[in-house]
């Protein structure tokens, strides 16, 4: 007699071969190279790149302690996964529109968006914060998988306006990049926009920083192939990168983002990485994973190796170090007093651009909450 | 008896159904090895196994459409929706697809399917994790909507709701699943569809559904110092909706108040009005008056309090029934 227990699991293949990720750093540290990807950096910029490194983790943990001390409602950890979104948040160029999730803080400050304006978000004072298009870098988006459409559209604008292949100034055109996870590959909108970008060519890199896990579901219930195979079915390039590799992060994301702004059309790069800490702070990744999993990344940090690599090639020098420490104890500085100094907005701005052009309706409504919240400020008056 | 969580007499009321018919699965994001983001289904997996408790790829649309294929291969799923605010991604599926399809196959194909929706604010969330999204499902032809306020509510009408061969979209005031309250398992069920005076009184009916029956409850005791005698009525359904219930209420008080925390505009509060102006119209001393959240984008979370409707905004909201 059939019954619910007929139903089974599918079985999952082991990974097939080939699928060695991009790397140009091992995490010991070696300067590895590839036939395909290489970077050419100053010894500034492999400093610079280091530097973003460490401070995006600073911020990182001063958010996560601000939320234990109560001071943020939430916060979405990036541990893990700094070198994936600096490696291709430098890769972009200026002009170039970033697209994120709600964990880009490594891209975010890449692109220049003050850290306190992530944490007004996750204090709850903001849904946004930054102007976009000042930043070239949307706003998060926290449903998931949302702004791969969004990015694509964008993407299909810029084909549009001609920004793509060279330009009149001398520069190369304009690319876009969506930022998403494993989890969010499931969606239907991700779907969606591969076939979209595909069929309209449009300038658009799509980042995949496969972390693994999509809070306790682990990427083999979102996937049976690795992901960036799934590219070829939608007829673009797909291409797995060492996610903790920022060298390899940089120099993939950099190739993609240039090929799509030479009109090549879109790349997926799925950058495989791990979130070393919780889905956010109200998670508890002890219910799902082994500490033995955690480990094994840890011998895979993306800052030590880079640290390794810099004193390595003498590329930086102890004082160097201790300098960029005092200046990540400078900004987490900065941040606390700033969080802690973040004031609520005025509970009348909810009803601020709701639209363009606001509604006699919701005026009324507005004036009402008004006259309604000055009566208990006129009550406390009195008493 | 036992003292149960909300959360924990949902879980309760999943186990005893799974136990009761096979047939029964559980699927959505999270609700396996974790348990679901709020533990309403913790322990499923562990003692009924991973082809009834299924963690899906993270797809709304995906699971609600599955479940469809489901409940047409004769399974009857018990989808969670992590949040209130990830619905929409699914919400295809369910207006066009789950709704319809009792009617459009003449009955050969019932959908009794439940989808569980965690609905609501009050808990400090970012975006998209505070909303009130009933209205839309209410709207919908063919889908029943309902909302518990309370674990002992939890416990049977989730239990009412997996069995019934219509789709029911039971939402769960977030704020309220840690909540407890003494629960008889053996007791019987009060009927799913029928709403109930939660507290009895004479001046003014007080309309309520999910997490504003309590608010309601705390702003009926307040009044009672001011010598209001207010009447509760908890919903419970939203559609079908127990009309007769609300309009037996308000006969006898001659005023009320809806209260819910969605926007105001076409919300269940409009149908309400409408129904009792048709109803009392020669009855009512006051007009239907509403106390809701505001027709904007829910706030950040440093303003919910200010949007959300809490004790002085009902008990403000009673005295201008009062005074009519």
């Amino acid at each position: 007699m059939p019954d619910a227990t007929a139903l089974t699991e599918p079985p999952i293949p082991s990974s097939p071969a080939g699928e060695v990720p991009v790397q140009l750093l091992t995490p010991e540290g070696e300067r590895v190279s590839h036939p395909e990807y290489d970077v050419d950096l100053t010894d500034e910029e492999y400093r610079g790149l280091y530097r973003d490194l460490v401070l995006v983790r600073r911020i990182d943990i001063e958010a996560t302690a601000l939320q234990r001390q109560g001071e943020l409602g939430i916060w979405a950890a990036l541990l893990g996964q700094e070198a994936a979104q600096v490696g291709s948040g430098r890769a972009m160029r200026e002009k170039d529109f970033a697209f994120p999730t709600y964990r880009e803080h490594g891209v975010a400050w890449c692109r220049g968006v003050d850290p306190l304006e992530l944490l007004g978000l996750f204090r709850g004072v903001s849904n946004g914060g930054w102007d976009p298009q000042e930043k070239r870098f949307q706003l998060y988006t926290i449903v998931i998988g949302s702004q791969t459409l969004h990015a694509t559209g964008y993407a299909m604008g810029v084909q549009k306006d001609g920004a793509v292949g060279p330009q009149a100034d001398g520069s190369e055109g304009e690319a876009v990049i969506a930022y998403f996870g494993d989890g969010a590959s499931s969606q239907g909108d991700v779907n969606e926009a591969f076939v979209w970008a595909s069929v309209y060519n449009a300038p658009v890199v799509f980042f995949c920083q496969n972390n693994q896990w999509g809070i306790s579901t682990p990427t083999d219930h979102q996937t049976r192939i690795p992901l960036y195979r799934r590219a070829e079915g939608f007829g673009f390039p797909g291409v797995r990168v060492d996610g903790n590799d920022v060298l390899a992060s940089y120099a993939v994301t950099r190739k993609a983002l240039d090929d799509a702004r030479q009109g090549q059309g879109p790349t997926l790069v799925e950058a495989f990485t791990y979130r070393m800490g919780a889905h956010t702070t109200s998670d508890d990744p002890t219910r799902y994973r082994l500490a033995s999993e955690l480990e094994a990344w840890k011998l895979k940090d993306p800052l030590e190796r880079m640290k390794s690599f810099l004193y390595k090639q003498q590329i930086a020098d102890a004082d160097f170090f201790a300098e960029l420490d005092a200046d990540a104890d400078a900004l987490a500085a900065r941040l606390r007093a700033g969080c802690l100094q973040m004031t609520d907005p005025a509970p009348s701005a909810m009803f601020d651009r709701v639209y363009a052009e606001t509604t006699p309706l919701l005026q009324e409504q507005q004036a009402a909450f008004e006259a309604y919240s000055a009566g208990f400020a006129d009550a406390g008056a009195v008493h | 008896m036992a003292v149960l969580t909300m959360a924990k007499a949902l879980n309760e009321a999943l186990r005893s159904t799974m136990e009761d018919d096979p047939k029964v699965v559980v699927m959505g994001e999270d609700v396996g090895k974790l348990g679901g983001v709020f533990r309403v289904t913790d322990g499923l997996q562990k003692d009924f196994g991973e082809a009834r408790v299924m963690d899906t790829p993270l797809a709304e649309s995906g699971i609600i459409g599955t479940a469809i294929g489901l409940a047409m291969r004769g399974y009857r799923p018990v989808c969670e929706i992590q949040f209130d605010g990830f619905v929409y991604p699914a919400y295809d599926q369910i207006v066009s697809q789950l709704a319809k399809m009792h009617a459009r196959s003449r009955g050969t194909v019932p959908m009794p399917i439940t989808v569980r929706i965690p609905f609501g604010g009050g808990i400090g969330a970012v975006e998209h994790h505070s909303e009130s999204p009933e209205a839309y499902f209410a709207h919908t032809a063919g889908l029943k909507v309902v909302a518990c306020s309370n674990p002992v509510d939890a416990w049977s009408m989730l239990r009412q709701a997996v069995r019934s061969d219509d789709p029911v979209i039971f939402f769960e005031p977030k704020r309220r699943y840690w909540e407890k309250a003494e629960v008889d398992t053996r007791a019987p069920d009060d009927p799913l569809w029928q709403a109930r005076v939660v507290r009895p009184g004479t001046d003014a009916t007080l309309i309520a559904y999910g997490p504003m029956v309590r608010t309601c409850l705390e702003a009926a005791t307040a009044a009672e110092e001011d010598g209001r005698s207010l009447e509760v009525l908890d919903l419970r359904s939203l559609s079908p909706l127990d009309l007769p219930s609300v309009v037996a209420s308000v006969r006898r008080t001659r005023r009320a108040v809806v209260v819910h925390e969605a926007p105001s505009f076409i919300g269940i509060g409009a149908e309400i009005a409408a129904r009792l102006s048709e109803e009392l119209y020669y009855e009512m001393e006051a007009p239907v008056l509403r106390v809701t959240g505001y027709d904007t984008p829910y706030p950040p979370s440093r303003l919910e309090e200010e949007y959300l409707p809490d004790l002085d905004r009902v008990l403000h909201t009673v005295d201008r029934s009062l005074a009519f």
